[in-house]
């Protein structure tokens, strides 16, 4: 059961006990009489709760997929960056959404490589694309002036870019968009891959750090469709779905063996280590062919 | 007619209650929730509802070996204690805060890089009788690469 009308269900039997004791006539029998229907309403509620489910599919943010390249030890290329020039392109509310979450990878990769012109290039055009959403208050002109005064501060910087982003989805989120906010994480994350996968030199194929992180996004690919799926019907969706159904075709081929988890607590930094080995095997061929298909995508979107 | 009219009012009611309080939502995750990251970089993402006494809610994540990630998560103060679990694909218990004096926060870091599941469930006030407590729950990420 959706979460939203499980709550709404609530709030609405909530109002009608509110009228009930309110709006009635009767003396004391009429009262009693109400009071048993609010408890037996709280077993309905409580049967209700059972039922209710909330599941949040959580892909990996544009900023933590920028991080992902960047700690894998790739070079920065503004070629790979989806042209600012491009932001009066998109017009639709399918276009913009997708186009936020790659605006959003795109300046947080900027930001990794201290790109400061590029950051508030990007933070500008992704900004334009929150504002032809409708998100109040997502990317203000002073978080911009924000930006320029603390251009040398990484921390300051990570922030702010964490902040706008979270600004955007939640207000998607709690404005009854989640289509909306998927298409934006979806953007994000297709960027993120389109940027790995272009950065992988065939030459440097076998041990590189950076072809791990792509296969490592195949743990993501049902999180993502399950993600999408929450808004199936949506037409955007359902086009997104058949894109991301191609591209999860091609991550099937790519095999992950994980042995079992076991946990260790490290005392000098107070951290659980989550201890096992992974055995992983994508042949150059099946990577060219993902490459192809998430540029196919990502094309799709940026045009 | 007045049932209909009663009805209508009602639902206009419910919607802008529930506008209301999903706004609030955001303001108690940024208050509450965003400061228990403390040194950990904040993702972005934004994971948040309300939820009733006895309720549980399920994330799905996938965590990279390249990071240490801090989870947080926050419960409004009308709600009893909210539990969190973290279980890997085989549903094993790797973490469980009730075992730690429902610790709001978790950190850890991975050897591989794995999907994992959190389940979250508010307690509840077992008062008979009594509309169960709701209140906002939220669920933030922070990361910082492995050193």
């Amino acid at each position: 059961m959706n979460k939203r009308f499980s709550i709404g269900s609530i709030s609405l039997v909530l109002m009608l006990v509110v009228i009930l004791f309110t709006g009635c006539k009767g003396g004391k029998k009429a009262q009693q009489e109400d009071i048993t229907v609010a408890i037996r309403d709280k077993e309905e509620i409580l049967q209700d709760i059972k039922q209710a489910e909330k599941i949040f599919q959580a892909l990996p943010s544009p900023l933590e997929s920028a991080m992902l390249i960047k700690s894998a030890g790739a070079r920065f290329e503004e070629k790979l960056l989806n042209p600012v020039s491009n932001v009066n392109n998109y017009v639709t509310n399918k276009a913009m959404a997708i186009n936020l979450g790659i605006y959003t990878c795109d300046l947080s990769f900027a930001s990794l490589y201290e790109q400061t012109q590029l950051l508030i290039d990007y933070m500008n055009a992704a900004k334009k694309m929150a504002d032809g959403l409708g998100i109040l208050k997502a990317i203000e002109q002073e978080d911009i002036d924000r930006l320029e005064e603390n251009i040398n501060n990484s921390d300051v910087i990570m922030d702010i870019v964490s902040q706008t982003f979270m600004n955007s989805n939640s207000y998607l989120e709690d404005n009854g968009q989640p289509a909306t906010a998927a298409m934006v994480l979806v953007g994000g994350w297709i960027e993120g891959l389109y940027i790995s996968t272009q950065l992988i030199d065939m030459k440097d194929f076998n041990g590189n750090k950076l072809v791990g992180r792509i296969i490592d996004q195949k743990l993501s690919i049902d999180i993502l469709l399950n993600l999408l799926a929450s808004s199936k019907g949506n037409p955007a969706v359902d086009a997104l779905m058949a894109q991301v159904g191609k591209l999860k075709t091609v991550f099937d081929k790519i095999k992950i063996n994980t042995s079992r988890i076991s946990t260790e607590f490290d005392e000098t930094s107070k951290t659980t280590v989550l201890k096992s080995e992974i055995k992983t095997d994508m042949t150059p061929e099946v990577f060219l062919e993902l490459s192809k298909t998430v540029m196919e995508i990502r094309n799709s979107f940026v045009i | 007619m007045r049932q209909v009219r009663t009805l209508l009012i009602t639902a206009i009611f419910v919607i802008a209650q529930n506008g209301y309080i999903n706004a609030q939502c955001k303001a108690f995750a940024t208050r509450d929730c965003l400061p228990e990251l403390a040194s950990y970089t904040h993702d972005g993402n934004y994971h948040a509802a309300i939820l009733v006494e006895g309720e549980e809610a399920e994330l799905y994540k996938t965590f990279y070996s390249d990071m240490e990630y801090r989870v947080a998560i926050v419960g409004d103060e009308k709600l009893p204690a909210v539990e969190f679990r973290i279980l890997d694909a085989n549903k094993n218990v790797l973490y469980s805060n009730k075992e730690n004096n429902f610790s709001k926060t978790w950190d850890f870091k991975l050897q591989a890089s794995q999907q994992l599941k959190l389940v979250v469930r508010v307690s509840s006030f077992n008062k008979a009788g009594e509309m169960p407590a709701s209140g906002c729950v939220a669920i933030m990420f922070g990361f910082k690469l492995k050193k």
